[in-house]
């Protein structure tokens, strides 16, 4: 008796479900946060009380920069001042670390299953 | 052209990919899909590190894609299976990982062909703003584009990428005219270095941070490997069409950051959506304007073409395989591709496109390229320990075995923390993409997958199996 395994066909109605639930994934794991403003960088403005080239800490040549792209120091400003905030949330960082780790560990230890069905298959029967 | 036909395991015949591309076409697959990192995006780890933090993050990452050469030059030129990195954990870590990798290309090349849209829209709109109209929606345009791309794609590979040689040829040149025409041998004529650069404006976390948009200078030249199927002669095409296109690269890249840094303040460049074109601006030279405009217009169009390409190869090979379901495994009885796979991702490109989010539709390509970086490692230790040196064929033994596997797999790490500075939410929810379509494959869809067919390499059974 032959050990193959013999995978059962799939219905075009499940086909067209594993599809849809794929695109769906995509748009709601990743699309729906993108455009609700969920992700993207977080950051701090540090806007001077007057605004101007000296106090936004821009030299000669920057200026020249700045004017000749077609910016004022007030249109500027806020490009100027913005910054990312790096500060490191350390709960945050150990929970991202160990998800990253935690999806690495589970797809070696399930995709080593997996791969010893190939193995026997392809070698043992 | 002779059909190529192949057995599948239903003991049918099956309609293969037409085998007319050569080293060129592999050049400007690998370059069509990189050259638009030089023309946008890079420039975002100017933002998140400053001007030198962007130039460090250049080097560190171009190291990292040394690491990411010498081990897919070792298992690909053993690996001689269609598909790349996932034919690679097809053959050495199993089902599951394969099914990863392959959505990881998927991802990758979707979310830059997204990028590349939303690019060829907005510098529609920003030229019609320069000529007095104000209020131009790119979005016609981004339909436009990825639709005529999709289309090309969909008549056939041969005509695809001839296209994307000559409009890749002409991006590249436009980046040495550019450099050429401010006149660098002439320091304070045009370039401006001494009065824009400043110190590192984060300090080195600055530096680390940058990493993140650092790997935009590369992103996809591995993509080389998808072609595989497609190409006359791989053992010759592969490698020399990979090299020379990473030594394109590395030229591109340096001369971007040169004249850039030179000619924008770094929080302008920063957050530029086409900072050559903008640097062309700088010069008051008309012609370079046109040049540039010309340049990423091309940059974007090739690289999205090259997209659509490689993602469709990708999907396409998942549902061979059963791993999608296997209505996208068709190819089509006349033009010889997987036009199923192709038509499948279009409406994925054009809504992240629509969002007009540039830095985060490239963070998500970026992410699922990283991911496919760090499997790497762990397949470059288990593929040396299944079958140790001796006891198969390998085209390339690369040296120094296991520092480069360590070495990549510490930037992955330093590149995932860069990445959760500043983008640790959207690096969440790409994990958690990434989990739920693994359970869903591993619960679910693995049940298909005839299980002997995912190794057709005629080696020993691997060792400890």
């Amino acid at each position: 008796m032959s050990n193959k395994y013999e995978p059962p066909t799939q219905s075009g109605l499940g086909q067209v479900f594993d599809s849809v639930f794929l695109l769906a994934l995509v748009y709601v794991a990743l699309f729906i946060p993108l455009v609700l403003g969920l992700t993207g960088a977080g950051g701090t403005d540090n806007m001077p009380e007057v605004v101007n080239w000296e106090t936004l800490e821009q030299n000669a040549v920057m200026q020249a920069q700045w004017e000749e792209l077609g910016y004022t120091a007030e249109t500027a400003a806020e490009l100027i001042t913005h910054r990312f905030d790096y500060t490191i949330d350390p709960l945050m960082l150990i929970l991202t670390g160990a998800v990253i780790l935690g999806y690495f560990i589970f797809m070696v230890k399930a995709s080593d299953k997996e791969y010893r069905d190939v193995i026997r298959e392809k070698f043992d029967s | 052209m002779t059909a190529e036909a192949t057995n599948t395991d239903a003991g049918q015949e099956r309609v293969g990919l037409l085998r007319v591309l050569g080293p060129v076409h592999v050049w400007a697959l690998g370059v069509g899909i990189v050259l638009v990192g030089e023309f946008m995006g890079w420039n975002f780890s100017v933002g998140k590190g400053g001007a030198f933090g962007a130039l460090i993050a250049c080097w560190v990452i171009g190291l990292l894609y040394t690491c990411v050469a010498m081990i897919d030059s070792e298992v690909t030129s053993t690996v001689a299976a269609a598909g790349g990195q996932y034919a690679q954990a097809k053959h050495i870590m199993g089902p599951l990982m394969a099914f990863n990798v392959g959505l990881y290309l998927v991802m990758a090349y979707t979310m830059l062909e997204a990028a590349d849209a939303l690019i060829v829209g907005d510098l529609l709109a920003i030229l019609a703003a320069q000529s007095g109209y104000e209020s131009l929606d790119p979005r016609p345009f981004v339909v436009l584009i990825i639709a005529l791309l999709a289309l090309l794609n969909y008549r056939g590979v041969f005509m695809t990428l001839s296209l994307n040689f000559i409009i890749t040829a002409a991006a590249f040149a436009s980046i040495l005219i550019l450099f050429i025409g401010v006149k660098p041998w002439q320091p304070g004529a045009i370039l401006q270095h001494q009065g824009l650069l400043t110190e590192l404006p984060y300090g080195w976390i600055g530096v680390i941070a940058s990493f993140q948009f650092g790997i935009w200078y590369y992103l996809g030249i591995e993509g080389t490997c998808q072609a595989a199927e497609e190409v006359r002669s791989p053992s010759r095409s592969l490698p020399l069409g990979t090299m020379t296109g990473i030594m394109t690269l590395l030229i591109a890249a340096t001369l971007t950051w040169y004249v850039c840094s030179g000619l924008l303040p770094w929080q302008y460049l920063g957050q530029a959506t086409v900072p050559l074109y903008d640097a062309s601006r700088m010069t008051g030279s008309l012609l370079l304007q046109i040049f540039l405009f010309v340049g990423t217009m091309f940059a974007a169009t090739a690289s999205a073409n090259g997209c659509i390409n490689d993602a469709s190869r990708a999907w396409f090979s998942m549902g061979r395989d059963r791993y999608m379901p296997q209505w996208f495994g068709a190819v089509h009885p006349v033009y010889r591709t997987p036009y199923r796979s192709i038509l499948i991702l279009i409406p994925i490109a054009v809504s992240f496109a629509f969002t007009g989010l540039l830095d985060q539709v490239i963070t998500f390509s970026i992410l699922s390229g990283l991911l496919g970086y760090t499997f790497m490692p762990i397949n470059m230790i288990l593929f040396r320990r299944k079958w140790p040196l001796g006891t198969i064929r390998r085209g390339y033994v690369h040296p120094f075995h296991p520092l480069p596997a360590i070495v990549l797999m510490a930037l992955c790490v330093t590149t995932f923390f860069a990445t959760y500075l500043g983008f640790g939410t959207q690096l969440l929810a790409m994990m958690i993409f990434y989990i739920v379509a693994s359970l869903w494959f591993v619960l679910h869809r693995y049940k298909f997958v005839r299980r002997a067919d995912q190794f057709t390499m005629n080696w020993p059974k691997p060792q400890g199996y």
